[in-house]
């Protein structure tokens, strides 16, 4: 755990002192202390391009009256920064009479180890497996004309301290290692990309040579693109595979239900409370509380527990996620969504580990019942407008139906639906329900942080797929 | 306030200095430090301000052809005596890359030239509220606007880039920045859209009402959208959307996707890759431009290229390392190009709407759809259908697709260029794509 004011001239009696005063008449806010230490090792192009580390250290400040939210930050921990801060905050609430809210959730439970991966292994173990997974990918196959593998670690120590000197902490690992491979066959060129992840020691994911199944699956992702074929064009059924597609999920539904988009009801969810917004059989939570999974938080940003939060159940919608100042606002509770980039940046209601729950069906099942439509297993990214509730992905791999039967891979398209009536077209929810590999940073309001996804095979009925094959 | 020059070389030379102190043969340094302050509204009402104070540093030691890099926000000498004992040990463990080096010192920027970047004036929160209140209240007048959402930013930055070759430059920069975000509603649909200004100099950005104007009108059009059939149409790009196509364009002669041969555009230099009569420039030393700079982010002098000249690519954008491999000499366009723009096209903009008797005017683009190996694009579009030059209705929900190298072939453009962003396109029309839907 960092002691932030170890080498500042400030104490920490100085700065809850300073905490206190600021919101004395505001309805919430916190000091919000980090430390963070980042670590990227790069082979590319037959070489070690990149090895680079980095230390961040910074403060943010942060007062809230009714609806208005005052934020500053700063690197220098300091006194005359974090008095700084605070009078730039009382510029803005000038005229504040709300009630501190001292009630915070405790917990005692921890979704991950204190550790610091960086530090776990050295630089030269770290570089010799990068050369290994560059030599056997160009010894597997001839057609390897390019590989990119990196490793990327993390830790980040935080300190939250409310008004009255309560104080909360986490140390948050995170690393993610991932291989990128270019095939040029014939002419034409085609790259698969895989990736593992977590907040674990990199020998959890890399253990036993299971590197090797990360270099295979981006070697199969590009073989099978190498012979993919351009995809049709217009509305068909689409079959999802298990797993890393639930971005369809966390991007057509997900984002919809944070708390700050329905506060504002600029979400095309927020007057659906209590009613039916999937097909029967749809289940979708969103948990923060899966051990050691990429958006997994022992405590939010905010210092609220995580929990698993039901999203909807059997086709209904039940909750939506909320930091402590939506939910105030919603007069609900805070689900322990309220998360940040960094300190440079206020807390918003985001998504941890959004999953599909298991139904019944087999994927078989599924492909069968397909005259013509697309069997889609993996996806690149995916965006949504939330007020029209459009969204889009693309397919890194996706194979045609014809008749019941898979068919040849297609080419990368992307796919465009509507999220509020997307899963009402669900027909079949399957029973092969998985973890995507560790992989997902989701971005809002130009702030990235870690996120999960799972579901089973999934069927649905309508989607537009964005092809060039009229 | 803004650290200055004297601070920012000070902690420069410290770490130039410890670096060789602990066994580096060269190294590179970049300290800067950024104050950024953002009021927000939302419905007429003050929603949100923040204050960003951000100084980093980041440093690059070589030993001969070694190279490793570290970063930090904490600048206080005892971290980065630290950092800096860290990255040469780092550096010593790390393989030689042979075209690891510092620019050559015969292409380093002489001088900085006065591009009259920074503007001084700081305004206080209370001149951005009015601002705001006068945007959102003309954003707001009609009926169907059921929200408003915009934002003020003002922004100073220094910086010093200094390297063990005796280079040690950098200057202030500074922006003003405001948008405007609007929901409109109707029975059938809710749609956003937004409109956006951002100039060096605090007078020369739009004034609130116009903003808000702006926006609203751009929002209602697009209520009660179509879904329309697949089809091959000509498709319009709107100026907001154009200039991501050429973006992506920069993206795939960058040296580094040609050196790795991950670009489609690889071994197409002095080739026929636009339409005839297009003309691509990147102009460093536009007067208070959103992209000008004196130097690229290794020191390298900037000077205007002509990248595609009557539709043939000319230049590539070299920095020093790719460059080396390429044997090729760095045009100063590490981290990228400066002010990039199309030249204007020999029609107006209603000529441009007029050529086809149908076609889409796409608005917003979704989704990250550009492939820069094989130089397919598909992305998720919402717009207008556009019958004899007319908007006949908005459309959303599909998507549009084509590859680059046939798109490239395929461009008309209009002849209203204007310098709002970076990098900037006249509206552009490209046929022969596909467009799915129904």
């Amino acid at each position: 755990m960092s002691n932030f004011f170890e080498k500042s001239d400030l104490s920490r009696n100085e700065a809850e002192n300073i905490i206190s005063d600021t919101l004395q008449k505001c309805d919430d806010g916190e000091l919000y202390l980090e430390n963070s230490k980042s670590e990227s090792i790069l082979l590319d192009d037959n070489k070690i391009k990149n090895s680079s580390y980095s230390s961040d250290l910074g403060f943010g400040l942060r007062a809230i009256s009714d609806e208005i939210v005052a934020y500053s930050h700063s690197n220098e921990i300091s006194k005359n920064s974090l008095k700084q801060s605070s009078e730039n905050l009382k510029e803005t609430l000038k005229s504040v009479k709300g009630t501190y809210n001292h009630s915070i959730p405790k917990s005692n439970k921890k979704y991950y180890e204190n550790i610091n991966p960086i530090e776990q292994k050295s630089l030269n173990e770290k570089i010799e497996i990068l050369n290994k997974v560059n030599n056997y990918l160009r010894s597997t196959d001839s057609n390897v004309k390019q590989v990119t593998a990196n490793f990327l670690g993390e830790q980040k120590s935080l300190e939250i301290i409310r008004s009255g000197g309560e104080t909360l902490t986490d140390v948050r690992p995170l690393i993610r290692f991932n291989v990128s491979v270019m095939l040029e066959k014939n002419g034409r060129k085609e790259t698969g990309v895989y990736g593992v992840g977590g907040r674990q020691s990199y020998d959890n994911y890399l253990k036993e040579d299971n590197w090797k199944n990360v270099c295979d699956e981006a070697l199969r992702i590009a073989s099978v693109n190498l012979e993919s074929k351009p995809a049709p064009a217009g509305e068909m059924k689409v079959v999802l595979g298990p797993g890393w597609p639930a971005i369809l999920i966390h991007e057509a539904v997900g984002h919809g239900l944070e708390g700050d988009f329905n506060r504002k009801k600029t979400s095309a969810f927020h007057n659906l409370m209590g009613q039916k917004v999937a097909s029967e059989g749809v289940t979708i939570v969103d948990d923060g509380t899966i051990d050691n999974r990429r958006g997994s938080l022992t405590i939010d940003d905010e210092g609220t527990p995580t929990e698993k939060t039901v999203l909807i159940e059997n086709g209904i919608l039940k909750n939506f996620m909320q930091d402590r100042h939506n939910a105030r606002l919603m007069k609900t509770r805070s689900t322990g969504s309220g998360r940040r980039e960094n300190y440079r940046h206020i807390v918003l209601p985001r998504m941890r580990n959004t999953m599909m729950l298991n139904g019944k069906h087999t994927q078989e099942e599924m492909i069968k019942s397909v005259d013509k439509g697309i069997f889609a297993v993996s996806f690149g990214g995916g965006q949504v407008d939330i007020t029209s509730g459009k969204f889009v992905f693309n397919c890194t791999e996706a194979y045609e139906i014809i008749n019941g039967k898979i068919g040849s891979p297609i080419k990368g398209a992307t796919l465009v639906g509507d999220g509020p009536s997307i899963l009402k077209e669900v027909s079949m929810v399957g029973n092969d329900m998985m973890l995507d590999p560790g992989i997902g940073t989701c971005g809002k309001a130009g702030q990235g942080v870690p996120v999960g996804v799972a579901q089973p095979s999934i069927l649905i009925n309508k989607i537009t797929v964005g092809g060039t094959k009229l | 306030m803004i650290k200055d020059q004297e601070y920012l070389e000070q902690k420069s030379s410290f770490c130039l200095d410890l670096a060789k102190k602990f066994g580096a043969s060269d190294a590179s340094v970049i300290v800067s430090n950024s104050i950024s302050e953002t009021v927000n509204f939302r419905n007429q009402k003050l929603d949100e301000s923040n204050r960003s104070d951000n100084l980093a540093i980041g440093i690059t030691t070589y030993i001969g052809k070694k190279k490793s890099s570290i970063s930090s926000s904490n600048l206080l000498d005892d971290n980065l005596k630290i950092l800096i004992k860290k990255c040469v040990e780092t550096t010593k463990n790390t393989p030689e890359d042979e075209f690891n080096s510092l620019p050559d010192k015969d292409l380093l920027a002489k001088e900085t030239k006065n591009l009259n970047l920074y503007d001084d004036t700081h305004i206080k929160n209370d001149i951005k509220i009015e601002y705001l209140t006068r945007l959102e209240a003309e954003a707001s007048k009609e009926k169907k606007i059921i929200n408003t959402e915009s934002s003020f930013t003002e922004d100073k930055s220094n910086f010093i880039l200094a390297n063990s070759d005796g280079f040690c430059k950098g200057y202030k920069t500074s922006s003003f920045t405001a948008s405007s975000v609007t929901v409109a509603k109707d029975d059938k649909s809710m749609e956003r859209d937004y409109e956006y200004t951002s100039k060096c100099h605090l007078k020369d950005i739009k004034n609130a009402e116009e903003l808000g104007k702006i926006s609203a009108e751009q929002t209602i059009k697009k209520l009660s959208p179509k879904k329309i059939g697949s089809d091959k149409i000509p498709i319009i790009f709107d100026k907001r959307i154009a200039k991501g196509i050429l973006s992506t364009f920069a993206s795939a002669i960058s040296s580094s996707a040609i050196s790795r041969g991950t670009s489609f555009l690889k071994d197409k230099i002095n080739q026929k890759i636009f339409s005839n009569g297009l003309n691509i420039f990147d102009k460093p030393d536009i007067l208070k431009g959103l992209g000008s700079k004196s130097f690229d982010s290794e020191g390298v002098k900037t000077e205007t290229l002509r990248l595609v000249e009557d539709g043939v690519l000319k230049n590539y954008l070299i920095d020093t390392y790719n460059g080396k491999k390429l044997n090729l000499k760095s045009n100063g366009r590490c981290g990228g190009t400066s002010n990039l723009y199309f030249d204007n096209g020999k029609i107006s903009l209603k000529d441009l709407l007029n050529l086809n008797s149908k076609c889409l005017y796409i608005t917003e683009t979704i989704g990250h759809g550009s492939n820069l190996v094989t130089g397919d694009y598909s992305v998720g579009a919402t717009g207008f259908l556009i019958e004899n030059g007319e908007f006949k209705f908005p459309i959303n929900e599909i998507t549009i697709a084509g590859n680059f190298k046939d798109m490239f072939k395929n461009i008309t453009l209009a002849n209203d260029l204007e310098f709002k962003y970076s990098t900037n396109s006249p509206t552009m029309m490209i046929e022969g794509m596909v467009v799915a839907g129904k």
